[in-house]
């Protein structure tokens, strides 16, 4: 069946069946390979992606769900000021080990910032328990959080 | 937050045990690992690189690790693969040095699989830094020796009077300077010097290691550019899902294979026969399909008879009943005795007894394992998210009957390794499949394939003793280790060296060991054996200390006694031997410094310190960890101190921290919330419902020591491990008085209200 759908500003349109979640549909038709696959249930957050601005796991999501809203992925999150400001903060922190996950815990922060712009570590604790870090790199995914949202970070991870 | 303690208690005149055993456990391990071999694969190569088309024609290649551009741009080959340990940026690092290159005129490339070029290429045993460490240094060393001579010789004065300077050689009689770029063309035609005299830099002369440089492919990674085995693209790709029996080893009877075929966009369905090895290709059902998502309906779709095996007998509560049995008796074979312990309880003031236990845990890395294989005209390309390409080019070649020479393969940035992908039966199946199939084929696995077709850390069985004298001294340790294995071969990472820790310091001990049967798949997890032992021996220790009525830290500063080194038992293996009781006591006083340990008394109720050491993949390491227990049973970690002893040098301290912490906290994951249950020969656990990787809500913050020893480097992917569990354990005894004997934790076992 056609669908189009607006990735990262742009419509695009495919031809798949109704079910392919849209995590395949962005890799495998759409050449966006920055969201990733890591439990095909939504349990890891490696395929996140944010959908009408809401971070969802784009694994569980029929492309026929996906109607008029707005698809940003890790490739299109540089152009907000926030996924900017948190794509600068991973680095400037050196948060990654393998990287893997790392491209679903940024839309997961980006998210984040973009409704709370000043997070406490509870607020950091609910929004990105759903994005699994097999390398563990969580004390640098937090200051790189805080380092993002302009607060002082006594955490472990930053010089 | 990392710190650096200057130990004062290093010093030792040259020549002692300690100094010897360094420097010789170094050179040993270089040997083994082909480290010659990477020295004479350096001789620098005249050649132009255009040759291979992958670089501008006017680059010099150096040597095999080397390349300048005449804009003064190094390429440098990172030769292992990155599975997160950063390795790609701190090999490199090391070469860069010596090089004198500028970091920022510094790019880095993967190299593939090429032995001959590069030495032995794997990511395993944090074995990178010590197998590496010299060798790479001489390889930059000769490159800047040879850059120096070119300069030389194109001023005509002697190369004594030049110097060097990020990325230039300068002449400082005359003022004059050449940059690298410039040079390179005549460098490559100078003599090699002689690797074993190069002049190195002295630590103070360093400029780029010890500094904390960020990993090489961090702004790809952030801006999602496709790195990973899963994100390999090769035109006319098609994509493959692969059943294998749920049954470990189990065969195929029939498949509707016919019907599959006939399923919307699936272009093959085949039945693979596979051999007995469960390390090589196996039976199962492949689907080869135009999207991994028509491969994957397709696969809900198929119905296969299997003949299952013996295996479908086993199951982790028959494991258990057995080892209750068989520790009841003696042990079958004995692994060291010294001693009398019989003797010893006899006179003992106070003897101890305990079983300890822990599963089956899974690898889970959060790639899911996968390879895209190319087969064309008896010959068969690769990319792969591997740790040891080389042994996965073997099987590849030998199963397909092919020569080695005829596999290539690239080296993915890989998705999480922890040993699992030391293994490559995801490559021989890619290789497999794509040959049958008479396309490019990506081969990727679900979660539940990963999880349930594992080579899982054994699971093992602990019936431990230990006796008190009057004073509270360990007089007496006996360990019967139940584990798996086959007449005289113990299974995969299940074993025990005679020398595991405290043997050696206690006057009566008694080692021995039983095997079970076992079908199931077991191999390397990061730290192998060490990851359960130092939870066993640890906590058990701990309990001693207690029994003693002494302070833990004091106990164990007791036994490692004065400052020695314990020569390694015959037997040993390399992870596990010349333990050094002097760095061990380093590190323990350091992190009882930093975590405050005197003061634990003070801590509320439900909260407590404990403490653990453990000394592993040539490391040290001791840690205190602050657990709290609710009333419900719940255990969380409020904060690890960690002290590691690698030796002299951190190359690259934001990595070192990060790798540490990472250890850490894999290690609480694994003992709160990890185990793969067998029942029916099958892993019942398929995903991250039923198997926990810890999440951020349960990390505490993970303060970072390095006591910098006089000792060569060594590595950091895995000695930070072993020693969390028990101080997890230990923090929760202190907590509640209740002794975690088996993992993971049960909060049921913990609830007080």
């Amino acid at each position: 069946m056609p669908y189009t759908i607006l990735v990262n500003g742009t419509k695009r349109s495919v031809d798949v069946d109704g079910d392919m979640p849209l995590l395949w549909v962005l890799r495998d038709v759409l050449e966006l390979k920055g969201s990733k696959f890591g439990c095909g249930v939504g349990l890891c957050g490696a395929c996140t992606v944010h959908l009408g601005g809401e971070a969802v796991r784009s694994c569980s999501i029929p492309i026929s769900s996906v109607g008029a809203a707005a698809v940003t992925t890790i490739e299109g999150i540089a152009a907000t000021p926030v996924g900017a400001k948190v794509q600068a903060a991973w680095l400037d922190v050196d948060v990654m080990q393998c990287g893997y996950c790392q491209a679903g815990q940024i839309m997961s922060a980006a998210a984040l910032l973009t409704k709370t712009a000043r997070p406490t570590d509870g607020d950091i604790d609910q929004a990105m328990a759903g994005n699994i870090c097999r390398c563990c790199t969580y004390s640098r995914i937090r200051a790189a959080i805080k380092k993002a949202a302009g607060l002082r970070t006594a955490d472990a991870g930053v010089r | 937050m990392t710190m650096f303690a200057r130990s004062t208690s290093a010093r030792a005149p040259a020549g002692t045990p300690r100094m010897t055993f360094s420097r010789r456990t170094i050179l040993k391990a270089s040997a083994a690992a082909g480290g010659g071999l990477l020295l004479h694969a350096t001789l620098p190569v005249v050649a132009r690189a255009a040759a291979s088309g992958l670089v501008s024609p006017a680059d010099v290649t150096l040597n095999a690790f080397v390349r300048i551009a005449p804009d003064g741009i190094v390429t440098i080959m990172a030769k292992n693969p990155e599975i997160g340990q950063g390795v790609k940026t701190m090999l490199p690092m090391v070469i860069a040095e010596e090089l004198d290159a500028d970091w920022k005129d510094v790019r880095i490339e993967q190299a593939d699989l090429d032995a001959a070029k590069y030495g032995r290429q794997f990511a395993g045993g944090s074995t990178a830094t010590p197998l590496n460490w010299d060798p790479l240094r001489r390889v930059g060393a000769a490159g800047r020796a040879m850059l120096v001579a070119a300069a030389a010789e194109a001023w005509g004065v002697a190369p004594a009077e030049c110097s060097t300077a990020s990325g230039v050689v300068l002449h400082p009689p005359s003022g004059r300077k050449l940059g690298y770029g410039a040079l390179a063309g005549k460098a490559a035609m100078m003599r090699v010097p002689d690797l074993k005299t190069l002049r190195l830099k002295t630590p103070k002369e360093f400029k780029i290691v010890g500094r904390p440089i960020p990993g090489v492919d961090s702004p790809l990674i952030v801006a999602g550019k496709p790195l990973f085995g899963i994100d390999v693209a090769v035109p006319g790709m098609l994509y493959a899902v692969f059943e294998k029996c749920p049954v470990f080893g189990g065969k195929v009877v029939s498949a509707n294979t016919d019907a599959i075929k006939a399923l919307p966009g699936v272009r093959h369905a085949f039945v693979v026969k596979g051999g007995s090895d469960l390390r090589g290709l196996l039976d199962g059902v492949a689907i080869v399909a135009e999207s991994w998502w028509a491969a994957s309906k397709a696969r809900e779709k198929l119905k296969i008879s299997w003949d299952e095996g013996p295996t479908a007998a086993e199951s982790s509560a028959g494991f258990a009943r057995d080892a209750a049995r068989l520790g009841k008796g003696s042990p079958a074979q004995s692994l060291r005795r010294d001693g009398d312990v019989t003797a010893a309880y006899a006179q003992a003031a106070r003897v101890l007894e305990a079983a300890y236990s822990y599963p089956f845990i899974p690898h889970i890395p959060l790639e899911p394992q996968n390879c895209t294989a190319h087969f064309r005209e008896g010959k068969v390309e690769i990319w792969a998210p591997t740790q040891d390409p080389g042994s996965g080019a073997a099987l590849v070649a030998s199963t397909l009957g092919m020569a080695q020479g005829d596999v290539t393969v690239h080296m993915t940035r890989v998705g999480g390794g922890f040993g699992r992908r030391l293994r490559n039966d995801y490559m021989v199946e890619a290789a497999w499949i794509a040959k049958a199939a008479g396309a490019p084929v990506k081969l990727l696995w679900t979660r539940q394939d990963d999880m349930q077709h594992d080579f899982y850390r054994p699971a093992g069985f602990h019936f431990l003793k230990g006796a008190l004298d009057g004073r509270g001294k360990l007089v007496a340790l006996s360990d019967h280790f139940v584990t798996f294995g086959h007449g005289d071969t113990v299974a995969d990472s299940a074993t025990m060296s005679p020398g595991e820790f405290p043997a050696g310091l206690v006057d009566n001990l008694d080692y021995g060991m039983s095997l079970l049967p076992l079908g199931v798949p077991t191999g390397p997890l990061r730290a192998p054996r060490s990851n359960a032992l130092a939870f066993v021996f640890q906590s058990f220790l701990d309990e001693l200390a207690h029994a003693a009525g002494k302070d833990p830290l004091e106990f164990h500063l007791a036994l490692l006694g004065e400052g020695r080194v314990l020569p390694s038992s015959p037997g040993a293996r390399a992870p596990q031997r010349d333990l050094d009781t002097e760095r061990m006591r380093g590190v323990l006083e350091l992190v009882a410094e930093k975590s405050g340990w005197a003061k634990r008394q003070a801590l509320p109720k439900g909260t407590g310190l404990g403490i653990a050491s453990y000394f592993s993949h040539l490391g040290y390491f001791a840690e205190v960890v602050q657990a709290t227990v609710a009333p419900s049973g719940a255990v969380k970690a409020d904060k690890v101190w960690i002290a590691g002893d690698v030796g002299s040098q951190i190359i690259n301290p934001s990595n070192a921290e990060n790798q540490v912490q990472g250890a850490a906290l894999d290690g609480i994951g694994a003992a709160l919330g990890q185990a793969i249950t067998i029942d029916r020969g099958r892993a019942v656990e398929a995903n991250f419902d039923t198997v926990f990787p810890l999440r951020i809500n349960q990390a505490p913050p993970v303060e970072v020591h390095f006591r910098i020893s006089d000792h060569s480097p060594t590595g950091l992917g895995e000695p930070a491990l072993p020693p969390v569990v028990p101080a997890l354990c230990n923090a929760v005894f202190a907590a509640t008085g209740k002794r975690i004997r088996k993992l993971p934790i049960d909060p049921a076992e913990l609830k007080s209200a």
